[in-house]
């Protein structure tokens, strides 16, 4: 391993251009035995931008966040982080990126001030600079008079915005995010994107990971993940509007009954494409929006379900995943 | 509560999990496998070839008498003479030889005027225990020498004879496979299901069946068959093998053996269930088990190192160790063929183990997690 | 520090299936769980929602059985966790936050143990496995190692085992966290399923779109309830009102926005800013959108969009959050 205290952090290698990609795939996979965690992914991620990778657990996108950080080699495929191959210089990959993961990799043991200085010196943060970093770290996360506590003390939230300073102590031009805010209340995710934001507007590449459907939304662009094979990319108000079937939410008096019956209509005859449940609600995607809502209406009278309202609604990430992967031809994970 | 549906169910499962668990049958089986071929075959306490000096300042045909006796036993090999005493210390210091045997010039004059005749052994005590073997075997030739003097002088019929009983050849090997069936018993018992318990703490499976209405008898008792099972099929192997590959005579009741030792087993397994409980993770678990049963079984038994040449307290705390008595039971099931007549405090002290065991793991053992 | 009561009252609530009265938990000198109240009524689908850290896992876990409560109590099925826990346990079915069930047994020797724990009578068993492999579409996976299943599949062997002996009362520890759409669909319905047959369910999520599914739902925060309530009176009774704004340069806009007066809240969500606006102010007929639409033309942001957003179960809970620290502070 380099050795990182007495070399100065290496600067990144300036991309060719000023459009060349942060990250850059093409076929990338990942398999472990007969197992094909990732399979033939390829994409691009522009610079400043705050790129997602949608996913439950199992598509890969641990995997592929763990191939791009240079901690996992690829079996097949070729990719570029920050200008380096992914195969052939993955220390200098290292070098150029901050890598937040799930578990936060915060020593709990150790008090606040001493994981910055730890993370400060594995990250060949040069001497005088550290001073300085460490201060922007502990303003950055609000832990100014906190820095002599254990880290094992503090709240989810805290842990989180300490472990995503400890990332950027050495300012890479690229951070990795894996599944960063699993778990924390929604206001301290709230002020965690906008340390996000100001990270991106400074120049820097953020790559996060999430399973967390309505997360996703915070990301300029996404990536569909599904058992390993990328299932879509674009922006999340594109990914809805993409959906060429009108969605409806149908509210019943039985939504268990009416889930049946309108199964049962969509077998026997055309226009109704999808039914769901939606908590109480009924997500149901027809075909189209002038003749659909009749079929729904129709197929629940005639079972005597009481409907209280049909509405077009504007798709969630979790129907546009599902409608996706359907089309794609499978159920998600067996 | 017990509902032999639940404590079958539970039973099975970890049945179940053993099975599929190759690490665990691993240490059930070939374990004492391994265990009886290394003492059986590698280790053996009897002592031979005791490299031997001779300083004979005497030269008398009295003591050359005593240098046959010594050459008959067997167990001396003759490296040479000295001719000085100033040469023993060096020579024990670089090892050429184990034992040195010292004539004074007056020994056969001593003897022959009926008086008592020093003959001095001088042996190296950096290896503890085999110089006491070795002093044992000299002090054992000259008092045979010695008696046969007497003798001479005496008219018979009377005569001095000297017998070992029970393990004629003084075979170590007899003392040992008796033995180990009862430190394997400790191990297997103790280490397999110190694990169990708190395997299940830690994978979060424990918390899952606590919500279940399963009592805590149902837990521990069904874990425990199979391990009792295993238990029981190692002593039987442990047994032939010992008769078979060692020669190692069963002279007692096989049936008795094998109910004394399903007791032992219990207390055993209930011990290590314990601790299972008690710890809740794994390594803590092991560490506590073989601390506590492993190490005692093995040294304060009375299987590696004789009891009466322990010091006062260490002597005291083996009253305290199971395996103590479990030790009585097999060696004089297997060497002396006595019965229940004979080991009643033992079989005895056998329930009373496996009641304490089990009773331990039942009462510390909790359906919660704090 | 106000507690948060129900708008149902104890008798509109149909028989009480889970009380509890002033459950509490510590751990050392943290309280975990502190004086919870509230009764949830047979055939009820109720909600425990908020973060890590806020009580749920240790409410299930005592409600359970298998964590005793410091103080307090609570009644399920009729017993007491505090005295007699063992007893509601043959009328409840618990699934643990942690995958509970042993992942080196098949998918059907879990089942089988499951059923053999509750006692389920033989002759039922076959019927019951099979419709419980009906909703799970597990039966093709019946010999598989439950440690070689997907999240999803791993979830509904835990509800399926949950629903062997056909429970009373479900306890449910964020079932669906990480699982895949479609998995998690499938869990709801059985769980709706369930709960239209008459058994109560206490469900546990920090997913706060998942919230908007139950019958009711506490908000928890810190080991203590901040509202409690359906989801839809929570919504429509969140003071102020929600914005959607897309403009061309969305991260100014929100600078702008956040200093608007009457602006609580102005969040970047991806390329769009949500806003929250207090009446106050804004208190117009259009919800306060013209005034926020010119406000950005007039710092000269350019293709100025503004449409109304639906109040979310995360302003609810951010603004109560937000409530009660105020509180606290006075």
């Amino acid at each position: 391993m380099r050795d990182v205290l007495h070399e100065p952090a290496a600067t990144a290698a300036p991309p060719p251009g000023d459009e060349a990609p942060a990250v850059e795939v093409e076929e990338l996979s990942r398999a472990f035995g007969s197992f094909v965690a990732v399979d033939a992914v390829s994409f691009a991620v522009r610079r400043r931008e705050v790129f997602g990778f949608l996913g439950p657990n199992g598509a890969g996108k641990t995997t592929t966040i763990k191939m791009l950080a240079g901690l996992l080699l690829p079996t097949s495929g070729r990719g570029r982080v920050a200008g380096f191959d992914v195969y052939t210089e993955s220390e200098e990959i290292k070098s150029n990126i901050g890598y937040m993961s799930q578990l936060f990799s915060l020593y709990a043991d150790l008090t606040v001030e001493e994981n910055i200085a730890f993370f400060a010196g594995l990250y060949g943060v040069p001497r005088e600079r550290r001073g300085t970093r460490r201060d922007w770290v502990l303003e950055m996360a609000g832990l100014g008079d906190q820095r002599r506590r254990l880290v094992a003390e503090l709240p989810l939230g805290w842990k989180q915005r300490l472990a995503l300073g400890c990332a950027v102590l050495h300012e890479p031009p690229i951070l990795f995010l894996d599944e960063p805010t699993s778990g924390v209340d929604p206001l301290s995710r709230r002020s965690f994107w906008e340390l996000i934001y100001a990270l991106a507007e400074d120049g820097t590449t953020v790559f996060t990971t999430t399973h967390y459907m309505e997360e996703a939304e915070h990301c300029h662009r996404l990536a569909l993940m599904n058992r390993g094979k990328l299932v879509a990319l674009d922006t999340p108000q594109a990914l809805k509007s993409g959906m060429r079937e009108p969605l409806l939410e149908v509210e019943t008096d039985d939504g268990v009954r009416a889930v049946e019956v309108l199964e049962e209509a969509r077998k026997s005859a055309p226009g109704i494409v999808r039914v769901g449940l939606f908590g109480r609600a009924l997500h149901v995607t027809v075909e189209d929006a002038d003749g659909g809502p009749a079929r729904v209406r129709e197929a629940l009278a005639a079972a005597a379900i009481g409907v209280r309202s049909i509405a077009p609604v504007e798709p969630s990430l979790e129907d546009v995943f599902i409608s996706l992967v359907e089309a794609a031809g499978g159920a998600p994970a067996d | 509560m017990l509902s032999p549906l639940r404590l079958w169910a539970v039973a099975r499962k970890e049945t179940l999990q053993l099975r599929r668990d190759t690490r665990s049958l691993a240490l059930a089986f070939v374990l004492p496998l391994l265990l009886l071929i290394l003492f059986g075959y590698a280790i053996s306490w009897d002592v031979s070839n005791i490299a031997t000096a001779v300083l004979d300042q005497d030269r008398s045909p009295r003591s050359r008498e005593v240098l046959d006796a010594f050459r008959a036993s067997g167990y001396f090999t003759f490296v040479g003479d000295l001719e000085r005493p100033a040469e023993i210390a060096p020579l024990l210091e670089r090892g050429g030889a184990q034992l040195v045997l010292v004539f004074p010039p007056d020994f056969a004059e001593l003897l022959d005027g009926g008086r008592p005749a020093p003959l001095q052994a001088v042996v190296d005590g950096s290896d503890a225990n085999t110089a006491l073997i070795v002093l044992n075997y000299a002090r054992g030739i000259a008092l045979t020498y010695s008696l046969r003097l007497r003798v001479d002088g005496l008219k018979p019929p009377v005569t001095a004879q000297t017998r070992v009983w029970y393990n004629e050849d003084l075979s170590s090997r007899n003392m040992i496979v008796p033995g180990l069936v009862a430190v394997i018993m400790m191990i297997i018992a103790a280490m397999l299901t110190s694990l169990t318990i708190s395997r299940e703490w830690e994978r979060g499976t424990m918390e899952q069946l606590a919500a279940t209405p399963v009592s805590r008898l149902e837990v521990v008792l069904g874990k425990l068959l199979p391990y009792l099972v295993i238990g029981l099929l190692d002593v039987v192997t442990s047994t032939l093998l010992g008769v078979w590959l060692f020669g190692v005579p069963l002279r007692g009741n096989p049936a008795l053996l094998m109910v004394l030792s399903f007791f032992f087993l219990l207390g055993a397994l209930g011990l290590g269930m314990f601790i299972s409980a008690v710890a809740r993770s794994q390594l803590l678990a092991t560490q506590a088990a073989m601390v506590a049963t492993f190490l005692p079984a093995f040294l304060l038994s009375g299987f590696m190192f004789a009891i009466s040449v322990m010091p006062p307290a260490l002597r005291a705390v083996t009253y305290l160790i199971p395996a103590r008595y479990f030790l009585v039971v097999t060696r004089g099931i297997f060497l002396k063929g006595v019965g229940i007549e004979v080991l009643r405090v033992q079989g005895g002290l056998m329930v009373l183990f496996a009641a304490v065991g089990l009773g331990l793991a039942v009462k510390v053992f909790r359906k919660e997690l704090a | 520090m106000p507690e948060a009561t129900s708008e149902a009252t104890p008798e509109a609530v149909p028989e009480a299936m889970v009380e509890l009265r002033q459950l509490s938990r510590s751990f050392g000198a943290l309280t975990a769980v502190d004086r919870l109240s509230f009764v949830v009524g047979r055939g009820e689908l109720f909600g425990l929602v908020g973060p890590d850290g806020a009580g749920k896992t240790t409410t299930l876990r005592m409600l359970a059985g298998v964590l005793r409560p410091t103080s307090g109590d609570a009644l399920v099925a009729g017993a007491s966790v505090a005295r007699e826990p063992e007893a509601a346990k043959h009328h409840l079915a618990y699934m643990s936050q942690r995958f509970g069930l042993y992942t080196d047994l098949t998918v059907r020797e879990n089942l089988d143990f499951y059923a053999d724990l509750y006692r389920v009578p033989r002759r039922q068993r076959p019927a019951r496995l099979e419709r419980l492999f009906e909703f799970s579409n597990l039966g093709p996976f019946q010999d598989r190692l439950a440690g070689q299943l997907s999240g999803g599949m791993k979830q509904k062997l835990g509800l399926s085992c949950a629903l062997v002996h056909e429970p009373d009362v479900l306890l449910l520890d964020e079932p669906t966290f990480g699982v895949d759409p479609v998995s998690r669909r499938e869990l709801w319905l059985i769980v709706h399923e369930m709960v239209g047959r008459g058994v109560t369910a206490v469900v546990s999520t920090a997913y706060m779109d998942e919230a908007e599914r139950f019958d009711r739902l506490a908000l928890l925060h810190r080991g203590r309830v901040l509202a409690l309530d359906d989801p839809r009176t929570l919504q429509e009774t969140l003071p102020g009102t929600q914005l959607a704004v897309t403009a061309d340069d969305p991260r100014r806009a929100r600078q702008v926005l956040r200093d608007l007066p009457g602006v609580s809240q102005a969040d970047l969500f991806g390329d769009r800013v949500h806003v929250s606006l207090e009446g106050e102010g804004m208190d117009v007929a259009d919800g306060g959108a013209q005034t926020v639409a010119a406000a950005l033309r007039d710092a000269g942001l350019g293709a100025v969009e503004v449409r109304p957003l639906a109040a979310s179960m995360e302003d609810v809970f951010m603004q109560r959050i937000a409530a009660a620290e105020r509180e606290e502070a006075a």
